[in-house]
């Protein structure tokens, strides 16, 4: 029992990370009809923007109001977003958007490559800590184990952000006009939705999303070069399993994801990795579309 | 299109400058062509399902089984033999390919890219994690030999395998082009313009896609065969997505008309990697990223579009 509990633990744990990351990816996606290959470095730039906002921030006024550390986080995670949402939406991918989808992926391996080393160039090599926030909620005793307060506090965190995304797109009236964009871009065009701006915004959501996910996982590991690499594959599985453009999938395969690592890490740790590309593929051979996404109808 | 004749007059010519050239160049420079050689084959493979209108990025996942399947036979079965052990990576690679070429035939676009990724990274995950097979560390090889001939010094053994890997370049570029402009050829790019049209000339597009498929794995097998002999070590890492993504570089690079661009493409792959990772080593990733750009904006048909014209082709049509 108390096996199945950790489990649960470090699977919630893990899911919710991956989820505020994987559900920009969907988002950018079902919007933009770009599976971004370079999602992964904006997880990246949006952790070392945390790692640099958490050193000045504690070294600073950090220690009298040590919390306003988290805002701080999120500060770094927006400007990150601010800063390269619309640069590459409308200074990169708008060129490309009348050619096939599977060049966008090549633009965005592309893109990949050069913010790979970019990240390299402006922060280094050598791995920064921004250990700080991670102690600022101490640790909580669930049966015979402690656990580290902060990893709960990211698991509200990820219900919180699935819920006012899930509320944004369906329950506000700008919401209702990106679920017009997805589903027919041009119909919303001519129905006189500014699609241009639906575009942007989305994109830096989606953008700020990776980057916040950055940006509060950085208090939990060493942040450097080659947590870009990982990333988008964790987030690819993700997304690809609850369905592209799904958020409703997406939280589920969180879950999934993350409770299988869970399981594979405790139980046969030599699976850890395998058991995650091993769903993505399963998935994509029985169901392609995803667990959420209604089967496609095919336009004439 | 090139006359038969033609082709294998280009080929004689390319095979004795190839020769040529291993004589005067250094060694370092030798080795890299090599290196070029490898990858080159595995891209070329790539080509080949390109052609078909379709990207996979887990080229490396062919590239990982024939480095070793060569590797483990020569490791497990003692054979030295380059041409044994390069034949036997192909023939590795090309199981694996007709293992999931059923598969992924009935899948387009970015389904297609990323179940190839998620095959190749259940590949490196398995392998990673496989410690009889040296897992993530990999094994190191033993030197090769050539019909019996044992090398008697390391700029002799590479000397070798470049005279090998000159030959085969050319037997395969030559294999290439003839398949290019056969009637099954051209069926992948009717293929790639569309598919009712080829279903309604009588022809099976997910055969066209699968038979692709297939010789891309052959000879993702071969490349990697070469390499693992060349760099006498295999590990995970070749089945690792990034691996798949270099041969994607050097495959939009050189676009899918021209057997030679590819070569030439994977020769600046090898060029930039070697001088920039001396003189820039944080920034060589960036000078491919850019290059990839580039070319996707301004040579929609690669590098392959400035020597092969493609007749009655729509200027603005995508390179995958």
């Amino acid at each position: 029992m108390e096996l199945v509990t950790t489990i649960l633990i470090d699977g919630l744990i893990d899911a919710s990370w991956i989820f505020i990351v994987a559900v920009g990816l969907t988002l950018i996606f079902g919007v933009l009809n770009i599976l971004n290959i370079a999602h992964g470095n904006f997880y990246a730039i949006g952790a070392y923007a945390a790692a640099n906002a958490v050193g000045v921030y504690y070294s600073g006024a950090g220690a009298s109001m040590p919390m306003l550390g988290l805002v701080a986080m999120t500060v770094a995670a927006l400007v990150v977003a601010i800063v390269l949402g619309p640069l590459l939406e409308r200074g990169l991918f708008r060129f490309f958007y009348h050619r096939d989808e599977i060049v966008l992926v090549l633009v965005t391996y592309a893109l990949f490559l050069i913010l790979e080393d970019a990240t390299k160039l402006i922060w280094g090599v050598n791995p920064y800590y921004a250990y700080e926030p991670y102690g600022l909620f101490g640790t909580v005793s669930i049966g015979k184990l402690d656990y580290v307060g902060y990893d709960f506090f990211l698991i509200g965190m990820a219900i919180v952000i699935g819920i006012l995304l899930w509320l944004g797109l369906n329950r506000t009236r700008s919401g209702k006009v990106v679920l017009a964009v997805i589903h027919d871009r041009e119909m919303s065009s001519a129905a006189g939705v500014n699609v241009t701006k639906i575009f942007v915004i989305s994109f830096t959501i989606g953008v700020f999303l990776a980057a916040l996910g950055g940006a509060f996982t950085a208090p939990k590991i060493s942040v450097q070069p080659g947590l870009a690499v990982m990333v988008v594959l964790f987030s690819f599985a993700v997304a690809v399993i609850g369905g592209l453009g799904s958020i409703e999938g997406a939280a589920i395969a969180s879950l999934l994801v993350g409770i299988a690592r869970a399981l594979a890490i405790h139980l046969a740790p030599w699976a850890e990795l395998f058991i995650v590309y091993l769903a993505m593929a399963l998935m994509l051979a029985v169901r392609p579309q995803g667990i959420f996404s209604p089967t496609a109808l095919r336009k004439i | 299109m090139l006359s038969r004749l033609m082709v294998w007059l280009l080929a004689g010519v390319t095979l004795a400058i190839l020769v040529a050239l291993g004589e005067v160049l250094p060694s370092w420079c030798v080795f890299l062509l090599v290196t070029a050689a490898a990858k080159g084959l595995a891209a070329l493979g790539l080509v080949l399902v390109i052609r078909t209108g379709l990207l996979s990025f887990g080229q490396g996942l062919f590239y990982c089984a024939g480095g070793y399947g060569a590797g483990l036979l020569m490791l497990w079965g003692g054979i030295t033999d380059m041409t044994l052990l390069v034949l036997a990576g192909g023939a590795v690679a090309l199981l694996f390919g007709l293992l999931t070429a059923p598969l992924l035939a009935s899948y387009r676009g970015i389904f297609f890219a990323t179940l190839t990724l998620a095959l190749s990274m259940l590949m490196h995950g398995a392998l990673t994690k496989a410690d009889f097979l040296g897992g993530s560390d990999g094994l190191n090889l033993h030197s090769p030999t050539l019909f019996g001939l044992r090398p008697a010094s390391a700029a002799e053994a590479v000397h070798m395998l470049y005279l090998f890997s000159s030959v085969l370049v050319v037997a395969v570029a030559v294999a290439c082009r003839r398949h290019f402009d056969s009637l099954r050829g051209l069926l992948s790019l009717a293929t790639r313009d569309n598919e009712i049209r080829v279903e309604y000339l009588g022809a099976s597009v997910s055969r066209v896609i699968s038979e692709n498929f297939v010789a891309a794995a052959f000879l993702g097998g071969v490349g990697g065969a070469l390499n693992a002999i060349a760099v006498g070590h295999i590990d995970p890492e070749l089945a690792f997505w990034t691996t798949s993504g270099e041969f994607v570089f050097v495959a939009i690079l050189s676009g899918y008309l021209s057997v030679a661009a590819v070569f030439a493409s994977s020769i600046l792959l090898e060029l930039i990697r070697s001088f920039s990772s001396q003189y820039f080593p944080n920034a060589w990733q960036m000078s491919l990223g850019i290059f990839m750009l580039a070319s996707i904006l301004f040579l929609p048909n690669g590098i392959g579009g400035l020597i092969v014209r493609r007749k009655a082709c729509d200027p603005g049509k995508d390179p995958a």
